[in-house]
């Protein structure tokens, strides 16, 4: 076994482990952390399966987004939507047999690549054009982007100019899933584009990244419009009470 | 100190989003409470020694207190959704009136402080150490947001910037700086009852002279019961209906509704004051003391029923937070909601017929109306959502012949703030007010322009306030703003003299 394989193995369980405990970390501290007050975005739904609705526009249309600035709705949108369609088709390197809607989407997904690209392309150069997004964008706003486009980019360039040997890929991905290290192919595009993705999992639980848990945590959106119906107390706000 | 001289924008007939122009407003700043006004309020008088861990120590106490705070600072992404949306922005031009930027201000120390990535790399991440710089930067920026949450309607996450601007204004509070207008007021309303600190004396002779001036107009005995134990309903306004213009107007109206209705109420002395400062300053304790008062002033008089005047933040209050703050209700009549806004008292009378209007009599006014912004996006009217916007239009046009809204993307949860919400008015923040009035400004213009509208009804005090003041700058009439229940006391139908 190269040592590069055993590199590389060593790099995604560590990625792995590093994702998973330190979003599940943020996690619980979002739920850990009361919310005293009842601060919906309102109008707001008065029931629970309201907000539910609510929130699946959100996540799956970006219906806030779409109200605010069509240019970046449609760059974000495109971007997110094609990367759900890229991290599907990629399930192939995860799965034997593989789930026959993986198998449907793979067509999609690989034009999807194209999409993720060219959306990532356009939110970038919102950061250069439009001077209020200028202003506010920060090195790790250009970072996160470039580092995304060069995944997107070195993932096309291994399906579309120097294709590498993606049975051997699969073999190290499912091996890695079993604690058996697979030799790796040691393509530098393929070499470079696993890195990157090890890269951004690592990077996932500090930054802002957790947009994706947040969302789900805002209050703002996830409280239902109901303070006159329904008494909410919060633990530490409870206290108040009883000295009142 | 006077104030420096500065130019009111131009209005131009179709809302255009200013360049960034940097520092435009960084002379902006409210004066600081001294320190007796701070000691009253359990608040250190000035900067002290080692303030710096004190206000990072607060931060880090808030972000466990609470979860809108700790998920915002982590969730923003620097997309610019936001960056269009603030008034005093576009008023201003100013990068740092951006939401993202205003909340940048805190998220700076966040990181440094609170985050991985901060404390290691803290120039990739934009993350900066809690010096005095950066509080001058926060006292000029977090006093020129009016919490008034447009952001938050447009933000992909629901960030909403009014949670950061209270947190900032609590932690500067808890290290000495505070802002004096709004400390002042907290401290009138415990001492005196209301935040213009009226006296109860001065109170019961304004609200007898009320009684003479309505007997005169209309020859009927309309009363203004203060302090009348046993009323069906206690009325919570803010004290500005007392005694200021127009705001007076509503109160009118509110009492000829009462009376119409044939409704028993009460004004409180004790809670002659529907306002809550409290939330301004973010801090909790104090919106549930000057809460409090409400409670015990209804318990005292024995009322059955909660109901709100025209005033937007108390409105939030009211609605969004008393049933946490100092409920449960369960001792009111449960077949009326707790609290009740006078809008939905009044439109529910409407829809029973119980009360019946004259609408010519408003046949002078051409009325649009403002939503102001805490009653749009922070609380409701009705079982509806949405009922916030639908009620108060439905009262003007049950009362008045002619009536435009103005433009979409103004109102209802669009709707732009006055430019003096959230504690900001005050005459040290002048500039700031009338420019961050320029977007409700312009879209005024276009109503006036197109259908002569000379009346901006609304149901805020520190609306009402504000645009007296700033309407004169833009070259319209002061008097062009009044209260929804302004024009339902002219039209309502009172029956014949006794």
């Amino acid at each position: 076994m190269s040592l590069l394989s055993i590199a590389y193995a060593a790099l995604f369980y560590l990625a792995t482990a590093v994702l998973v405990v330190g979003v599940a970390l943020k996690i619980r501290r979002y739920a850990g952390v009361p919310a005293p007050l009842l601060i919906p975005t309102t109008p707001a739904p008065t029931t629970t399966t309201g907000v539910a609705l609510r929130m699946t526009r959100e996540v799956v249309f970006f219906e806030s987004l779409f109200k605010a600035s069509k240019w970046t709705w449609i760059f974000g949108w495109l971007f997110h939507a094609a990367l759900v369609l890229v991290l599907l088709r990629h399930l192939r390197y995860f799965q034997q047999p593989v789930w026959t809607p993986v198998v449907w989407v793979q067509a999609f997904g690989l034009y999807a690549g194209f999409a993720m690209v060219a959306g990532l392309a356009g939110l970038w150069a919102r950061r250069f054009l439009v001077d209020r997004v200028r202003y506010i964008s920060t090195p790790s706003d250009h970072l996160h982007l470039a580092l995304l486009i060069a995944i997107g980019l070195t993932g096309l360039g291994m399906r579309f100019v120097a294709p590498t040997d993606i049975v051997a890929v699969k073999a190290f991905m499912l091996g890695l899933m079993r604690l058996d290290v697979q030799p790796l192919p040691a393509d530098p595009l393929l070499l470079l584009h696993l890195a990157l993705v090890a890269l951004l999992m690592l990077v996932f639980p500090i930054s802002k990244l957790l947009h994706a848990p947040g969302l789900f945590f805002s209050p703002g959106r996830n409280q239902a419009d109901n303070s006159r119906e329904v008494r909410h107390l919060a633990a530490w706000a409870a206290v108040y009470d009883k000295q009142k | 100190m006077a104030i420096a001289p500065f130019e009111t924008p131009k209005l131009k007939p179709y809302p255009v989003i200013p360049l960034v122009a940097v520092g435009a407003m960084a002379h902006s700043k409210p004066y600081v409470a001294s320190p007796i006004i701070q000691a009253r309020l359990g608040f250190p008088g000035e900067l002290e020694d080692g303030w710096e861990q004190r206000a990072v120590g607060k931060m880090g106490e808030l972000l466990g207190k609470y979860r809108s705070l700790q998920v915002y600072m982590d969730s923003c992404v620097h997309c610019g959704a936001c960056s269009d949306k603030c008034h005093y922005f576009l008023g201003t031009g100013d990068p740092k009136n951006m939401p993202v930027a205003r909340q940048d201000l805190m998220r700076g120390v966040y990181r440094r402080y609170f985050t991985f990535a901060g404390k290691h790399f803290p120039k990739l991440v934009g993350a900066t150490d809690m010096t005095k710089e950066v509080l001058d930067d926060w006292w000029t920026y977090y006093n020129q947001c009016s919490e008034c949450r447009r952001c938050s309607v447009f933000c992909p996450y629901g960030i909403d910037t009014a949670e950061v601007t209270m947190a900032a204004r609590e932690i500067m509070d808890s290290v000495g700086l505070g802002q004096k207008y709004a400390n002042e007021i907290i401290g009138k309303v415990h001492r005196i009852g209301n935040n213009l600190g009226i006296p109860e004396p001065a109170l019961a002779n304004t609200l007898a002279g009320l009684e003479e001036d309505v007997k005169e107009e209309t020859g009927l005995d309309v009363r203004f019961p203060l302090d009348q134990e046993g009323a069906e309903v206690m009325l919570v306004t803010p004290s500005a209906d007392f005694f200021s213009e127009p705001h007076v107007e509503s109160l009118i109206g509110y009492a000829k509704v009462f009376h119409a209705a044939g409704i028993s109420w009460t004004l409180s002395s004790k809670a002659s004051e529907a306002g809550n400062f409290g939330l301004f300053i973010g801090n909790y304790e104090q919106m549930q003391k000057i809460s409090l008062r409400v409670k015990e002033a209804a318990q005292e008089l024995r009322v059955r029923r909660l109901v709100v005047g025209e005033c937007g933040h108390a409105w939030r209050v009211a609605y969004a937070f008393w049933n946490t703050l100092i409920g449960p209700f369960d001792w009111l009549d449960s077949r009326y909601p707790v609290p009740q806004h006078i809008c939905e008292m009044t439109y529910d009378l409407i829809q029973q017929g119980a009360i019946q209007f004259d609408k010519e009599k408003n046949d002078d006014r051409i009325i649009t109306f403002h939503d102001s912004c805490n009653v749009a996006r922070a609380s409701r009217m009705g079982s509806m959502p949405g009922g916030q916007f639908v009620i108060p239009r439905e009262i003007i046009k049950a009362v008045a012949n002619r009536f435009h809204d103005m433009s979409l993307g103004t109102t209802h949860e669009a709707t732009f703030c006055c430019g003096g919400g959230g504690g900001l008015l005050t005459d040290d923040l002048l500039e700031l007010r009338v420019k961050g009035a320029l977007p409700r400004m312009e879209a005024l213009k276009n109503v006036v322009d197109q259908h002569g509208v000379n009346f901006m009804a609304a149901i805020c005090a520190i609306c009402k306030a504000q645009f007296s003041k700033v309407l004169p700058y833009y070259g319209f009439d002061m008097s062009m703003v009044g209260g929804v229940h302004q024009l339902v006391g002219r039209a309502i139908v009172l029956g014949r003299p006794h």
